[in-house]
């Protein structure tokens, strides 16, 4: 292999773009996955969780509905964690760009967007840019209950009041694996040496999660991300949240109910009335 | 805020914002120097004439 | 009892009655600052934020006291640049209200941050592209700035005077206004259209994203339009307010006259672009994101209805303009006023519509809405500037030469 063939392959390595795949044709709404993210991520709790928009929650299950009376009511659950938006053009990520302290950043050799707690002065303007509500702001101190601080990942530092916090795509995972390739003599990361939390979790297997940009990995086999059109799917009835408005997100979902994928994003109802009569691309295989 | 320390890249979001920043503070701080400097001279020349009208006979 | 400042001036009360008269503002100020104390001291779990609600309250007094007290860049624009020497008589009044809302402002902000003692990041570790970063460089830099303007108006003062060092800092600062004046304005230019630029940068929030030129989104030019025209309108209505509690009459007719007319000129012009604005964003800037703008309005009528959009442009933006500009509706006095208040209102109900429903409109089409209201503590806080205010005020007019023509008026 040539000198420039190496250094274009290196080059090519490091621009990995981490990504989820989430089939909501599987999930059963069972939220492993929030318990699992809670405890990877040592993510505090308060005595009276009743209030869910101040609970700290990385990723959430959503209960959707096709609001259709009986028999033709159905149901869908929907995990989001955080979207780790690209942008509109690479380190233009709704959260990244407004943060005044640079307390969040792109990065563009994983697609990972960071969240620096030691830097957040708590101004919550990556909270109001965030169209997707991914972001957790740390209302309280948080406090365990006595004896479960040993149960803490001694990986994931815990967090102060008065900071945000989100889906990191456990990020201590991904520092984990590299290290252990590095000391390996290995230059890649095999897909199964870093999972998030969440996906290991999922008893029904119903996410993938890997590396959008090498195409051995299962998830780039499954979305088929078109990098030159910003990250959208070829693969049919692959999609994203709130495409339209052009944040690119790295977590895509997947389902063969037409319903379900309508639902990810906004259309006028013009658009509603044209979408419902084309039909053509839109198969709706019903078990 | 300065150039080299952390966040700092030579990029012309950089130049213009801290630039314009820097010159804003530099005018500001001389007009406080050239109004207090004033001031100073005026005081002590009053307290001078103040002196020679007391010794005075 | 009459007894004198030692300011050539009357005054109508004794020392004992002026503080028992701020009684219940300082009773109201204590509540204030007992809030402010348990939510340094507890934390932001005192209020009513979530994480929806991540910009409440204490956002949008934010943006209404600066937007408001814009009054001390226009009118000082006008003075001390365009040279209308009438303007005087208002001038350090203006600046006083200037004073009190950017300090107001910047008091609020260190209680709505959840580290506080971070405050420094925003300058050591600026991000140059975030509004925020721009809106604190300027904002703190325009502070002193004001501090510098309302400095020969304290220096005035008779037992100040005596210092013959600070009887000459006041004097040559004074000269030397202009400088200071026009630094003023090219801040307040930025850190005003920033503030516009915070919500209309928000690509991923349909109801306050707007195109723009540049780096700039269209809110950024119509937020600083708005500032200079209800800033004026606003140190208008403190210095009535003033009038009326002291009972004397402090700026002369034509002044009031000029500052109303060109505030006139300001909201009109700024309701003629704002609805050029509106019209594109219904038309084209939400169809885009797949919103029909109607959507906004309609969803939660109640409290996010079509009536904050005619309250807004029409009763709070268009009326008060015509009435402001015509010669007729300016000599009725209580026209002028009922068109000033309109115009602050207007103002704060525009900050209210950027911030609070932004954050309140989900956008994601299985998201719902949800209600906030203000905790007892946010309420508490927020009235600090409006006593402070009252407080510094009344202070100022006892102490010094608030407004200068006062003695011939009277």
């Amino acid at each position: 292999m040539s000198k420039q063939t190496m250094m274009k392959k290196r080059e090519q390595e490091k621009r990995r773009k981490f990504g989820m795949l989430i089939d909501l044709d599987r999930c059963t709404g069972c939220g492993s996955c929030m318990v699992a993210c809670m405890s990877e991520n040592n993510i505090p709790f308060r005595k009276d969780e009743t209030d869910k928009l101040t609970s700290i929650n990385w990723i959430r299950v959503f209960k959707l509905s096709n609001h259709k009376p009986f028999p033709e009511t159905e149901i869908c659950f929907l995990p989001m964690p955080c979207m780790h938006c690209q942008g509109k053009e690479t380190g233009h990520t709704p959260c990244v760009s407004v943060c005044p302290v640079t307390a969040t950043d792109y990065d563009s050799s994983t697609g990972i967007v960071s969240q620096i707690y030691s830097r957040c002065f708590g101004c919550r303007y990556c909270m109001v840019a965030c169209p997707y509500h991914s972001r957790s702001f740390n209302w309280s101190d948080a406090v365990w209950p006595e004896g479960m601080e040993k149960m803490l990942n001694p990986q994931v530092s815990p967090r102060m009041r008065g900071v945000v916090e989100k889906c990191s795509f456990c990020y201590h995972r991904y520092q984990e694996a590299r290290d252990k390739a590095h000391f390996e003599g290995r230059r890649n990361i095999a897909e199964e040496a870093y999972q998030t939390a969440c996906t290991e979790s999922c008893p029904a297997g119903a996410i993938t999660f890997g590396d959008l940009n090498n195409p051995g990995h299962r998830i780039h086999q499954m979305v088929q991300p078109d990098l030159e059109n910003g990250g959208r799917p070829k693969q049919k009835n692959v999609f994203r949240l709130l495409e339209r408005l052009g944040t690119n997100p790295a977590v895509y979902y997947s389902s063969t109910r037409t319903w379900v994928r309508n639902m990810g994003d906004n259309r006028l109802l013009q658009e509603n009335r044209q979408h419902t009569a084309a039909g053509s691309n839109l198969q709706d295989r019903r078990a | 805020m300065f150039p080299g320390v952390f966040e700092w890249v030579w990029d012309i979001g950089h130049l213009v914002f801290m630039g314009i920043f820097w010159l804003v503070i530099t005018v500001l701080i001389s007009g406080l120097v050239v109004a207090i400097s004033r001031s100073i001279s005026a005081a002590n020349r009053e307290l001078l004439e103040y002196d020679d009208t007391q010794s005075e006979p | 009892m009459d007894t004198t400042s030692g300011t050539g001036r009357l005054n109508h009360c004794s020392p004992r009655r002026f503080y028992l008269q701020l009684l219940p503002v300082f009773v109201l100020l204590t509540w204030g600052i007992y809030a402010m104390i348990r939510v340094w001291a507890l934390g932001l779990n005192q209020t009513h934020m979530n994480n929806v609600y991540g910009f409440a309250l204490w956002i949008w007094a934010d943006l209404a006291i600066i937007a408001l007290g814009g009054g001390a860049f226009f009118t000082g624009l006008l003075r001390y640049i365009l040279g209308k020497k009438e303007l005087t008589a208002i001038i350090n009044f203006a600046v006083l209200v200037g004073v009190i809302c950017y300090g107001s402002a910047m008091l609020i902000l260190a209680l709505d941050v959840g580290q506080p003692l971070r405050f420094w990041f925003i300058y050591w570790h600026a991000n140059v592209h975030s509004m925020l970063t721009e809106v604190a460089f300027c904002l703190t830099v325009y502070f002193v700035i004001l501090n510098i303007e309302f400095l020969p108006v304290l220096l005035e003062n008779p037992k100040l005077r005596r210092i013959p060092f600070l009887k000459h800092l006041g004097h040559n600062t004074h000269a030397i206004m202009g400088l200071f004046a026009g630094i003023g304005v090219f801040l307040s230019f930025f850190h005003q259209g920033s503030l516009g630029g915070m919500t209309g940068v928000l690509y991923g929030r349909p109801f306050a994203y707007r195109e723009g030129v540049l780096i700039w989104p269209w809110t950024f030019f119509l937020y600083t339009w708005s500032a200079a025209a209800a800033g004026p309108c606003f140190t208008l209505l403190t210095m009535k307010l003033t009038e009326l509690v002291s009972g004397r009459k402090l700026v002369p007719d034509r002044v009031v006259d000029l500052l109303a007319r060109i505030a006139g000129w300001m909201i009109l012009s700024y309701t003629v672009a704002k609805t050029i604005d509106t019209v594109y964003w219904a038309g084209t800037t939400t169809v885009a994101a797949g919103f029909s703008w109607t959507r906004f309005y309609s969803e939660n009528a109640l409290f996010h209805g079509y009536w904050i959009l005619v309250l807004e442009i029409i009763v709070c933006g268009l009326v008060p303009g015509l009435i402001l500009v015509s010669e007729k509706g300016r000599i009725k006095k209580g026209l002028l006023f009922l068109s000033v208040v309109l115009v602050v209102v207007g103002i704060c109900i525009n900050r209210w519509t950027l911030v609070m429903q932004t954050v309140a409109m989900p956008v994601l089409p299985f998201e719902k809405w949800s209600l906030y209201l203000p905790s007892w503590q946010e309420v508490a806080t927020t009235l600090i500037p409006l006593c402070s205010g009252i407080i510094l005020v009344a202070l100022s007019y006892r102490y010094l030469v608030l407004f200068p023509e006062e003695n011939q008026l009277n």
